[in-house]
């Protein structure tokens, strides 16, 4: 059997992560193509479902982009965004399901390298922590 | 605070003394219609009702021991609409506090809607008071008991049936509410306790409605930590046994296995207020070759699906505003402790929010706000 590679779904914000992303492609970063992104205009429109959706349909790993605080291009959804994952973190958490899938990272338009690094981080450490259980739940 | 001042009951009936007060507010003007719980002509249950008419006001009782509705849903639909004309609401405390929580969503309003609180010893399941009351109990017989029983704070029910489990495990059982009616520590066959709030002291003192006198039995304050002490217990032990049994998310479903995805617990909750709930719309209506793609993976899936992604994304959504009371769990035909999920998972997450549900109206829920300084979950744990 062929070893264990994690997939990671990403929602990015238009403003900052997804442009960051851009950057690392153009300066032609390397990073591993476990993740697929999703482009979303604000890292404050992902609701829990979407992020919950992804897990229990089969990825192994839930990357939400967003801009630095105060660097919001709608003030505040960065903002809001964190307090909807800690939520759904702690709820998680609570039902026995860790939280780690899950990673929120602020990360600008400028910074290429850092979501290279965050991508091939993320990618490392779900490869340690093995498939996501929730995808084989016969029930969920 | 408001102001303080005793109802006074002749001959042992509490009920009436209530409802002559009740209607004293219709008669004075003070509200042009009352929303109460009418006990139905069979006796056996209630219903809330809207009265324009003070004489109509017979069977009208503020201690209803069922709570076939949540009162705040129909609040809302009273209140959110073009209501011009001042109107009141006798209303348990856990009702008053959804009251709240939806006023904060703007989906009640309380520019023409007064609160009327009463103390809440508990209430029974629809069908088993129905069953009380044709063993025998009729005639408030039953309600006799339990107002006793308040006075002391050791409102108990008969033999056999036991108050709703969210009741037994609500910890808060007197309200905060323009009008309260106070029973726990009151000897209830001679007085019942009035607190008027700022909104109505005046306008009721000068209609001769009411006069201000006393501070009510001094047992009282007493009489209710006892209450909120031995419901604090119970939802501790509630908590613990079910944080026991729900260890992961296998645990959690193996539970849950019953759960028919019918969405009665959304239905039946009055912080779900979305007019267009995700989980009714097309996004859960897979095709044919989806089913089979998860069944490929997983093996097999058990229908109908998303039983998962339904409690907790209802919970993502809400948790942070539910005010524990219980209605999920008697809206539930398969008899799940939704109700005992939600309050123990929302705990956590309102004390990671300093949020109290249904505690003030000017605080603004957790979700629709935030702070700069909050929450360093971006580089990992939480």
């Amino acid at each position: 059997m062929s070893e264990f590679e994690p997939r990671i779904v990403a929602f990015l914000c238009h403003w900052c992560t997804y442009t960051g992303a851009d950057l690392a492609g153009t300066t032609r970063q390397q990073y591993p193509p476990n993740i697929r992104v999703i482009h979303l205009m604000c890292s404050g429109a992902v609701d829990s479902i979407y992020v919950l959706k992804a897990l229990i349909d089969g990825a192994d790993g839930v990357l939400i982009g967003g801009c630095h605080p105060g660097d919001c291009h709608y003030q505040t959804g960065n903002y809001k965004a964190r307090r909807r994952v800690a939520i759904l973190k702690g709820i998680l958490t609570q039902m026995g399901f860790t939280e780690d899938r899950i990673l929120l990272k602020w990360i600008s338009a400028s910074e290429g390298k850092l979501f290279a690094d965050t991508v091939t981080k993320m990618t490392d450490d779900l490869r340690k922590m093995g498939p996501n259980p929730m995808k084989q739940l016969w029930n969920a | 605070m408001g102001k303080q001042t005793v109802l006074k009951v002749s001959e042992g009936k509490t009920e009436e003394a209530i409802r002559d007060f009740l209607k004293s507010l219709l008669k004075g003007g003070v509200i042009e219609a009352l929303l109460v719980p009418k006990r139905l002509p069979s006796g056996d249950g209630f219903a809330q009702t809207l009265i324009h008419d003070p004489e109509k006001m017979d069977g009208a009782c503020a201690l209803s021991l069922t709570m076939p509705v949540q009162s705040a849903r129909v609040a809302s639909h009273l209140s959110v609409k073009n209501l011009n004309k001042r109107i009141a609401a006798v209303l348990k405390p856990c009702e008053i506090r959804a009251v709240v929580e939806l006023t904060k969503f703007l989906q009640v309003k309380l520019d023409h809607l007064l609160l009327i609180g009463v103390d809440c010893p508990g209430t029974f399941e629809v069908a088993d008071y129905s069953k009380m009351i044709q063993e025998g109990k009729e005639g408030g017989k039953l309600e006799g008991e339990i107002l006793k029983g308040m006075e002391r704070g050791e409102a108990v029910s008969p033999e056999g049936y036991g108050f709703r489990p969210a009741c037994q495990m609500c910890e808060y059982p007197t309200p905060t509410a323009d009008i309260h009616i106070k029973l726990f520590g009151y000897k209830t066959e001679e007085e019942v306790g009035l607190e008027i709030g700022e909104k109505l002291e005046k306008e009721m003192e000068e209609k001769g409605l009411v006069s201000y006198a006393g501070d009510g039995p001094s047992s009282r304050r007493e009489v209710v930590g006892k209450v909120v002490a031995a419901r604090e217990k119970k939802r501790d032990e509630a908590y613990q046994e079910f944080r026991g049994v729900v260890k992961d998310l296998q645990s959690f479903l193996d539970r849950f296995s019953t759960c028919i995805r019918c969405h009665n617990c959304m239905v039946a909750c009055p912080i779900c207020y979305c007019k267009e709930c995700v989980f009714r719309t097309a996004i859960f209506e897979h095709e044919g070759d989806q089913f089979l793609r998860w069944a490929d993976r997983k093996g097999g899936i058990r229908m109908p699906t998303d039983t998962l992604i339904f409690h907790l994304i209802r919970m993502a959504h809400m948790v942070t505003s539910c005010i524990g009371c219980g209605l999920c769990d008697s809206a539930c035909p398969s008899r799940l402790p939704v109700a005992t999920l939600f309050r123990s998972v929302g705990d956590k997450i309102q004390k990671m929010f300093g949020y109290v549900p249904g505690r003030d109206v000017n605080e603004v829920p957790p979700v629709a706000t935030f702070k700069e300084d909050e929450l360093k979950i971006e580089s990992g744990a939480l």
